[in-house]
């Protein structure tokens, strides 16, 4: 599934929209409401947030928007009390999964009937037809190169399997340009968990066992990961197990990489004029995630931002609150931000910063997982996967280790008995 | 005083501290026992941008159903102090049946994470403390020997890492151990190894941690055993240079044991602070080779989406319990003091 044909989808759908905004008047809810906004800290979640309170804050009681990269961290204690202190969270794929377990968030089937006319519906996160998000960008990892490091190892294509990354990066160390021509995100913690279930899904891996909270990591599919995991980190920075995104871009921006798994988000700060040289920004290239065999499915994790409204909030206010923000998702707010993400809205002009996110979903990466007992099993792999990484144990060690960890977790959250 | 008198004299201070720190600690052991309800999952469909899935959801009636008719959770009594992640017998148990050699053994039990934390947190705390007491001691011999016009600027400067918050002073370190960085580079200029790395060695990375942790709270000990060198008597040190005692003679016999009340307060404090080493390795992403009991409920609490109450507080008791162990033998030498200074 392409970015185009999602967008397409988009423009079918505000073409057969009501008349409501073919007359291009932003409708907001019901006036002298209080509208709250609880989001992270990124460009284009302020773009639509921001958008959202130029349409409708003249008409609401109240309008605040508090972006925060703890967002995540507060928003169940936020959302719990009755009223809660946010009427909407923009979440993510794995941070709906966190809300909805609490049951914090409403379905908005009724909302989206009455202001969503422009939202097409392949934007609407439904679960069981209950819809509980409106996704506006996407997000993935995916593999960036630079072609003139690999055209002086001599190799004049960008790599599409994992085999390929590794012979280019082998090609890059023995011509002695570079001795660590990899980057990834692999800090100890969620980034390493992350990067373990980029090249676990790739190699066909499953969680758990299918409508369970079972463990099934501890598989073919999870030892055949690892082993790709160790072999791209032989060619990544010692330092490897601290760097998250921020260090793995400084890396890819001061030229210090050639190969890099990172997040498409970073593809337009990469590419931008500022923090590197022009010699970075114009050989890097923006391709899917690597694959396990040619043509196979990309090791990555597929990811939307989407805004959700609250559960404990009377329905004025979640009226309110929804209105404003479905008015944001314009084609003229796309097109004032648009380099700001992979945008599924009408109007998005992919540009080389998002060629990679549109590959990596065209090649038909697996979105993250949307189960209610990810996040322990991420949490467990990030803390127990870096002994096989430092070579202390084997790889089914590890995996076992994950396992039982998970295990323990899960008891007590009441996932497993 | 009057045993009525010394009552309303401490019971300001008594209610205050089971307010905020007995009923807290109860709370938390209380929490301690309990674990989650069962989550009842149900097959659902999930839609969005990227197509349809077959997944599981929670069945929130269900599961609010059993919320309510027991709010604080499932009782599991002990077993989350015995858990895998936590004292773990039955992991040691199997360990200790299947395994040939005693190095065999520890290598299983290190693998385990609260014994893991526990190796990190107790030798971090046996080298900072004793190191701590000793440089603090000798830099305040040395400022107190200094000509007044220097003291104040060197006590200044001495109590700077003091000042620095850990966190961001841990990460200032982290970043100029950094192999780009000021110390990262000249260390491999030293050893001419371009790829010696601080952070990518469990060794490297532990000694590093230590040498924060002893640059961070020397301040403490030094000006604590500053304010002491002050009330050294006099008289008594001129009575010793009379006797014909060297400088160095006249600091072990007179100063150090004058000084002792204030190494064993400063022992105390210092064991207790070094026992919840956190930030430090929080900044400098050591994670991989170094963790803490601290950071373990960091852990528990933050990052896995649904915060594990019960584990955290089982962790928690657990570095109290760890703290009361290593304080008592220096309680039982104040108390004895006490007595022998009473009668």
């Amino acid at each position: 599934m392409n970015i185009k044909y999602l967008m397409m989808v988009g423009a079918m759908s505000t073409l057969m929209g009501t008349a409501a905004f073919a007359a291009g008047h932003a409708a907001c809810g019901p006036d002298g409401q209080s509208i709250r906004i609880l989001a992270s800290d990124f460009p284009a979640i302020h773009a639509v947030a921001g958008t959202a309170e130029e349409n409708c804050a003249s008409g609401a009681s109240e309008f605040t928007r508090n972006h925060t990269t703890e967002a995540r961290q507060i928003m169940n204690a936020a959302l719990t009390p009755n009223p809660a202190e946010y009427t909407s969270v923009i979440v993510a794929n794995s941070t709906l999964t966190q809300l909805m377990n609490d049951g914090l968030v409403r379905p908005l089937n009724d909302l989206v009937d009455k202001y969503g006319a422009n939202i097409p519906d392949n934007l609407k996160i439904s679960i069981d037809g209950n819809v509980m998000a409106i996704a506006f960008m996407a997000n993935s990892q995916h593999l960036f190169s630079r072609t003139d490091i690999l055209a002086k190892a001599g190799i004049d294509s960008v790599p599409g399997t994992y085999d390929e990354v590794l012979a280019a990066a082998k090609a890059i160390r023995e011509a002695g340009i570079m001795e660590y021509p990899i980057v990834m995100n692999m800090k100890t913690g969620w980034n390493v968990g992350e990067s373990f279930n980029l090249v676990f899904l790739a190699h066909g891996g499953e969680f758990f066992k299918p409508g369970t909270a079972e463990p099934t990591i501890n598989s073919e599919a999870g030892v055949a990961a690892l082993n790709t995991l160790k072999a791209l980190v032989e060619y990544a920075h010692p330092d490897h197990l601290t760097q998250a995104s921020n260090e793995t871009q400084g890396l890819w921006e001061a030229g210090e990489a050639a190969l890099g798994i990172m997040w498409g988000s970073r593809g337009a700060p990469i590419l931008d004029d500022e923090g590197s040289t022009e010699e970075v920004t114009s050989n890097t290239v923006l391709s899917a995630a690597p694959s396990v065999e040619p043509g196979g499915v990309p090791g990555a994790t597929l990811w939307w931002d989407g805004f959700t409204i609250s559960t404990n909030v009377s329905d004025a206010e979640a009226e309110a609150t929804f209105a404003a923000l479905a008015s944001a998702l314009t084609p003229e707010m796309v097109a004032a931000n648009n380099d700001d993400a992979v945008w599924l809205l009408e109007g998005f002009k992919p540009g080389a910063a998002a060629a990679g996110v549109s590959a990596t979903a065209q090649g038909g990466a697996a979105p993250y997982p949307m189960l209610p007992q990810i996040g322990l099993m991420h949490n467990a792999l990030g803390a127990e996967l870096t002994d096989f990484l430092q070579g202390n144990e084997s790889a089914e060690k590890a995996l076992a280790d994950a396992e039982a960890a998970y295990v323990t977790a899960a008891k007590e959250a009441g996932f497993l008995k | 005083m009057k045993h009525r008198t010394f009552f309303w004299f401490i019971l300001p201070t008594l209610s205050a501290m089971i307010l905020f720190i007995a009923l807290p600690i109860v709370s938390v052991f209380v929490q301690s026992l309990f674990v989650g309800h069962e989550q009842v999952l149900v097959v659902s469909e999930s839609c969005g941008p990227f197509g349809c899935k077959e997944s599981t959801k929670i069945d929130l009636e269900a599961t609010e159903k059993l919320r309510e008719e027991a709010p604080l959770g499932k009782f599991n009594g002990a077993g989350t102090y015995l858990n895998r992640s936590h004292l773990a017998f039955a992991e040691i148990g199997v360990a200790w049946a299947e395994t040939e050699t005693w190095g065999e053994f520890w290598s299983v039990v290190g693998d385990l994470p609260f014994y893991r934390a526990l190796a990190f947190t107790l030798t971090y705390t046996a080298v900072v403390t004793p190191l701590v007491i000793l440089l603090g001691l000798a830099i305040a011999l040395g400022v107190n020997a200094l000509p007044k016009l220097f003291k104040g600027p060197s006590i200044f400067i001495s109590l700077l890492p003091f000042l620095v918050t850990p966190l961001v002073g841990s990460l200032i370190l982290f970043w100029m151990v950094d192999s780009d960085g000021v110390i990262g580079a000249t260390i491999q200029l030293i050893f001419d190894d371009p790829n010696l790395s601080l952070k990518a060695s469990a060794a490297l990375t532990w000694t590093m941690l230590i040498v924060y942790g002893v640059w961070h709270t020397l301040p403490f000990s030094f000006i604590t055993f500053y304010a002491g060198l002050q009330t050294v008597p006099d008289d008594i040190l001129e009575a010793a240079k009379v006797d014909g005692a060297s400088k160095w003679e006249s600091t072990l016999h007179v100063v150090v044991p004058h000084l002792m009340p204030l190494v064993s307060f400063v022992t105390l404090m210092l064991l207790m602070d070094n026992f919840r080493v956190f930030e430090p390795i929080v900044s400098f992403s050591a994670e991989a080779h170094a963790r803490s009991l601290s950071w373990i409920i960091y852990n528990d609490l933050r990052e896995s989406g649904n915060p594990l109450y019960g584990s955290a507080g089982a962790t928690s008791m657990l570095t109290i319990i760890g703290v009361v162990i290593l304080l008592t033998p220096v309680l039982i030498r104040t108390w004895r003091d006490f007595n022998r200074k009473a009668h």
